[in-house]
């Protein structure tokens, strides 16, 4: 790693200096305050940081986080890696990631959707990785469409690399000006985004789909190819191939993915992992022991424990993550369901309505959470009966010892994380 | 009464951003808590909109999906059977400028809307986003009106709708108006689920249908529209 500029070096110290006040205070986990500090000094601080670094973007609607752990899991087999492992994912947390470790050869930065275009430019990553698109806090966020336009823009004409999900429609068409892709066929489980070509507005045609993806069945979710029925936008030709619990890679070989992360999303985001390790000089025979080490990420998936019950730690931010955290959570125990609509949730509460919750139907469900009517009202219409609780707390008291399933949305997990402090 | 209550959504595939379902679950419960059974039919934008169903809906978009549902609406025709016929219509956010004389696309270009509402759209200077709540026309008997809005669209009503409701917080229309309706459709930018919080609209589309209904349990949604209303309006 080349020697940072005085001013340069100065802006990252101070920036870790407010970092560990920051979690020495309580107020966080320090990640975002101390690039801001740094930024505010040194506004070239992030392109001077990502210099003579391999760097790997990664960047998706859901599964960043995860992903970014799992593929910062695998490249540590080669060095060390910089990486904003707590999720603070714009500018301020890349500085602050990359200037707690100078010295690492690799950078993995998880970058906001919207972010992706400026963080490319600024730091001149050789590898992106794309997952999902779906729709997520729209009254902040930018319509998806837009989006992956932007993500084409961005991408054309630069010397890099794409590893890029072909099964989400939108993501290849997002992905699809880079002057390399490797297309990885990680699955598509919600698909309510996906009906239209996003070339021509033309219908897509999809083998395997099935009630509004809501109901997908094994084999139905296997197959996912999908074609424009008016343009000739098509879903392009894998390399990489995820079905159940195996990868194939592209010289045909299979591997037995094994993760201890559950569920087929985070079977999707390994899938994609080990295409961005292999791309880096990293096979799988490596690279899978790295997986497997991950259990859990920024408290996703912990297990806690209060009072004789087991709490499994879930999650879920948009509908497309209510899905994935369904395919998580075990039919057999009781489900405390906990829903905020601050700022970062995303002030609307609509998108309740495009998750089927009836799935839960059989099983305790409790809810609770700043919005708690809103989900309350969603069940009812919904014919799944449910408990209303006033506090977390509360639901946790109302069930017998033993193993309970947890479902939140962003802050309101964060909050449940902070009771628990932040341990997890 | 006829023996099953039809249903028809309109172009989920391009027409359906946050939530818009809830309209439609939330018509099948409250006819289902009367003994009413319904039928739903999700009409791709790639089919043709049948003209025997009884009430219609329509959800908002990004400004891509709105043009191309304006053209596929236009083109098929069966939508204005159906109205013609006395079916009722909720059309929501961009459904609900699709409805007018012309609103604005991606850059604010005018687009040709499909004329069922005597109201034009255009583009406004700032994103109207968060909480509304209004005092709906007296005329139709129906309590405050509660919801979300995010949209960047102004609406000018002609003489031949009349304004759904008067804004006590929040844009809608962008004049003091949220809304308007005319025979038996209605517009509205309050998005996604606006049935889930406004009951008694639902209410009175289902009642255009069969008839009055007599009251049902309807708790949840009287305690979401407290706290909604709570929220936004000064006590």
């Amino acid at each position: 790693m080349s020697q940072l500029p005085l001013r340069a070096q100065l802006a990252s110290a101070l920036g870790r200096t407010a970092a560990t006040l920051s979690r020495a205070t309580g107020r966080g986990d320090g990640s975002v305050i101390g690039g801001r500090v740094g930024l505010m000094l040194e506004p070239d601080l992030l392109r001077k940081l990502a210099a003579d670094r391999k760097l790997v973007l990664v960047s998706a609607t859901n599964g960043k986080t995860t992903t970014t752990r799992l593929i910062t899991s695998a490249l540590q087999e080669l060095g060390d890696v910089a990486t904003n492992a707590f999720g603070a994912n714009m500018p301020a947390g890349h500085v602050s990631a990359l200037a707690s470790n100078k010295d690492a050869p690799y950078g993995v930065l998880e970058v906001d959707e919207k972010y992706l275009p400026e963080v490319l430019d600024t730091t001149n990553a050789g590898l992106v990785c794309l997952m999902n698109l779906s729709r997520d806090q729209m009254d902040r966020a930018a319509e998806i469409w837009l989006l992956a336009q932007k993500w084409r823009r961005a991408l054309a004409g630069r010397p890099v690399h794409v590893i890029a999900n072909c099964d989400d429609p939108l993501v290849t068409w997002g992905a699809s000006t880079a002057a390399r892709v490797t297309w990885v066929a990680a699955g598509q489980r919600w698909r309510e985004d996906s009906w239209c070509c996003p070339e021509c507005g033309g219908p897509l045609d999809r083998s395997g789909f099935g009630n509004g993806g809501q109901g997908l069945t094994a084999a139905q979710m296997a197959d996912t190819n999908w074609a424009c029925r008016e343009c000739t936008f098509r879903r392009p030709e894998p390399s990489w191939v995820l079905d159940g619990e195996y990868v194939t890679d592209p010289r045909g070989q299979h591997w037995r993915l094994d993760i201890q992360l559950p569920g087929q999303a985070n079977r999707a985001n390994a899938a994609v992992a080990l295409a961005v390790a292999e791309t880096l000089g990293l096979d799988p025979a490596r690279a899978l022991p790295r997986l497997r080490m991950v259990t859990s990420v920024a408290g996703r998936y912990t297990t806690v424990e209060r009072d004789g019950r087991s709490l499994r730690l879930l999650l879920a931010k948009n509908p497309a993550g209510w899905l994935e955290a369904f395919d998580v959570a075990d039919p057999a125990l009781p489900i405390i369901l906990s829903v905020n609509a601050q700022g970062p949730d995303g002030r609307d509460t609509s998108w309740l309505w495009d998750v089927d919750y009836r799935i839960l139907r059989g099983r305790p469900v409790l809810v609770t959470g700043e919005r708690r009517l809103d989900l309350a009202l969603r069940l009812a219409v919904a014919g799944v009966p449910f408990q209303l609780c006033d506090s977390f707390e509360q639901a946790v008291g109302l069930l017998a010892p033993g193993k309970i399933d947890v479902i939140a949305n962003y802050t309101a997990f964060q909050q449940i994380r902070a009771e628990f402090g932040r341990a997890v | 009464m006829q023996s099953e209550l039809s249903i028809v959504w309109i172009y989920p595939d391009l027409l359906s951003t946050y939530g818009d379902q809830g309209n439609v679950l939330v018509l099948e419960q409250r006819a289902r808590a009367r003994g009413i059974q319904t039928r739903t039919v999700h009409v791709r934008s790639s089919d043709p909109v049948p003209q025997q169903g009884d009430i219609y809906l329509i959800g908002g978009g990004e400004d891509r999906p709105q043009i191309l549902g304006a053209e596929r609406l236009r083109r098929d025709g069966g939508l204005h059977a159906a109205i013609q016929r006395g079916a009722a219509l909720l059309a929501v956010c961009a459904g609900y400028q699709i409805m007018g004389t012309v609103f604005g696309g991606e850059e604010g270009q005018p687009v040709p809307g499909i004329g069922l509402l005597d109201i034009s759209s255009g583009r406004g200077e700032r994103r109207a986003v968060g909480e509304l709540a209004a005092e709906v026309d007296p005329a139709l008997g129906l309590p405050t009106l509660t919801g979300f809005e995010n949209h960047m669209g102004v609406t000018r009503l002609g003489p031949g709708v009349r304004p759904l409701s008067r804004t006590l917080t929040g844009i809608g229309n962008g004049d003091g108006t949220e809304g308007c309706y005319a025979g038996r459709v209605i517009g509205t930018y309050l998005h996604g689920p606006a049935l889930a919080r406004n009951p008694a609209l639902a209410d009175l589309l289902l009642s255009w249908v069969t008839g009055p209904l007599p009251p049902i349990e309807d708790s949840w949604y009287q305690a979401l529209r407290d706290e909604r209303l709570r929220a936004v309006l000064p006590s």
